[in-house]
């Protein structure tokens, strides 16, 4: 669904992605875990358009992902992205933040975007909040409404940029529940974490990435329990046992 | 004092023929520079070279002009080029033209305000550049922008007074008259002064609650 051929990206004179080629199916849970630096945000930003690439190719169910073309808008609703730090639109509630999309982008009708952003917000535990603006929630509470945001756009595909990484530890869990629960539903996700047991534990694939390029890739379990690679050895023995 | 509330009365209702001209002048000029400002504040953040360019040039040649000149040049030197403005027209088309470079400044102050992170999220939900800007942008921008903006309106009540450089005859220029007439310098500018003084209160109250919303995010 999701392919990615020789992908290569500089910021200046810094070359961040150096030839990345990997392919995502549908229904796929994929984690992208590495140190940090080392372009696993730059992968996902580039594959919903928000950077340009300057080698390679990136499509999406076919379509040759390029951000100066008016395609871009067709592919961005079809993928949709949860960020680190959120990103939800201070001066709208939470369900106006879920329904501008479908509301807007999409030219939903007013009552039925309405029904489905309720529902979502339902789905990820936040019913009650509803009419709350994002400074009067928590952390874990805007990155949940942030995913009903996503989900709003009934993507094939969600992108997850480090989701829980600007979270308290405590507020962690309930946004990996959702994210757990959305994998157990079928959705393709490719996701960048530094949650070792989520990745273990829900995703069907982990690649490893390192400098620019995929050091090693395989079934979740098997890559972080046997690890082949001295880079991803050393890695992970640093994430599991920092001390 | 009791010879200036004699005068006062007496000149009160002369004057106040002036302060709906000033009324009309600021009005005028506030909607026409706030349009254009945003015009050139668009064009300046929208991306594209020549359009940005277009504007940052505009600004500063806008900005480099006195505005005294400005009303001159469109009030006597238009009719030579074939185009002829009232008085009127030509005082709100100059101070709008010349406060929309500062209108523009403070506009783009407040849209490059925005965190970048609001962008990107209105761009992966598939809004393209004008829906950002008119859904998630500038309703933001708004709260940045509005107290510079009250400061503005102060400024643009004060120098509609340089209307009168070209017959407008709003407050300032019919307390001229009425002081070269009467020769009742003190009493005559004393009134004028209070008179603007009472119109710019509503307004430096508006800007003090307009900062108060301001900072409570």
């Amino acid at each position: 669904m999701i392919e990615l051929n020789d992908v290569h990206k500089s910021f200046g004179e810094n070359e961040v992605l150096k030839g990345i080629t990997a392919s995502v199916q549908k229904g796929e849970v994929v984690c992208i875990v590495g140190p940090s630096g080392s372009g696993k945000s730059t992968i996902l930003r580039c594959i919903n358009g928000l950077e340009s690439y300057d080698r390679g190719e990136i499509s999406v169910e076919g379509l040759k992902v390029d951000r100066d073309a008016p395609s871009i808008v067709n592919i961005r609703t079809q993928v949709s992205m949860v960020f680190q730090r959120f990103n939800l639109f201070p001066h709208r509630t939470a369900l106006e933040n879920v329904i501008e999309g479908p509301l807007y982008v999409k030219r939903e009708p007013r009552a039925q975007a309405l029904e489905r952003g309720r529902a979502l917000l339902a789905q990820v535990g936040l019913a009650e909040k509803a009419d709350a603006h994002p400074p009067q929630l928590s952390g874990g509470q805007q990155q949940r409404v942030a995913i009903a945001r996503a989900l709003a756009m009934q993507p094939k595909a969600i992108l997850f940029d480090e989701p829980t990484s600007a979270l308290d530890p405590e507020l962690v869990g309930d946004v990996l529940g959702v994210m757990r629960k959305l994998a157990d539903d079928g959705m393709t996700m490719v996701v960048v974490t530094h949650e070792m047991g989520f990745a273990r534990d829900v995703a069907d694939r982990v690649l490893f990435i390192d400098g620019g390029v995929i050091v090693e890739q395989g079934p979740a379990k098997a890559l972080l329990n046997q690890p082949q690679h001295p880079r991803t050895q050393d890695f992970l023995r640093r994430v599991l046992h920092p001390l | 004092m009791k010879g200036f509330w004699h005068d006062a009365a007496e000149f009160f209702p002369i004057l106040m023929n002036g302060v709906v001209l000033t009324i009309v002048v600021t009005i005028g000029s506030l909607l026409l520079s706030t349009v254009l400002g945003l015009v050139w504040a668009m064009m300046r953040v929208s991306g594209i070279k020549a359009l940005s360019m277009i504007s940052a040039s505009l600004i500063n040649v806008i900005r480099g002009i006195p505005i005294i000149v400005l009303l001159f040049y469109l009030y006597f030197v238009m009719p030579d080029l074939g185009v002829t403005l009232s008085a009127l027209q030509a005082a709100i088309l100059g101070l709008g033209i010349a406060y929309s470079a500062y209108q523009a400044e403070n506009f783009r102050a407040g849209i490059e305000a925005i965190d970048k992170g609001q962008i990107e999220a209105a761009q992966s939900i598939g809004m393209g550049w004008w829906l950002t800007m008119r859904r998630v942008v500038l309703p933001q921008a708004v709260r940045i922008v509005l107290p510079p903006y009250g400061n503005v309106m102060i400024m643009m009540l004060k120098d509609s007074s340089q209307a009168s450089t070209i017959t407008v005859a709003e407050l300032a220029l019919q307390g001229k008259l009425i002081a070269s007439s009467t020769f009742k310098n003190t009493n005559v500018f004393t009134l004028v002064a209070l008179m603007y003084l009472t119109m710019s209160i509503p307004l430096i109250l508006l800007v003090r609650h307009f900062e108060k919303r301001a900072g409570k995010r």
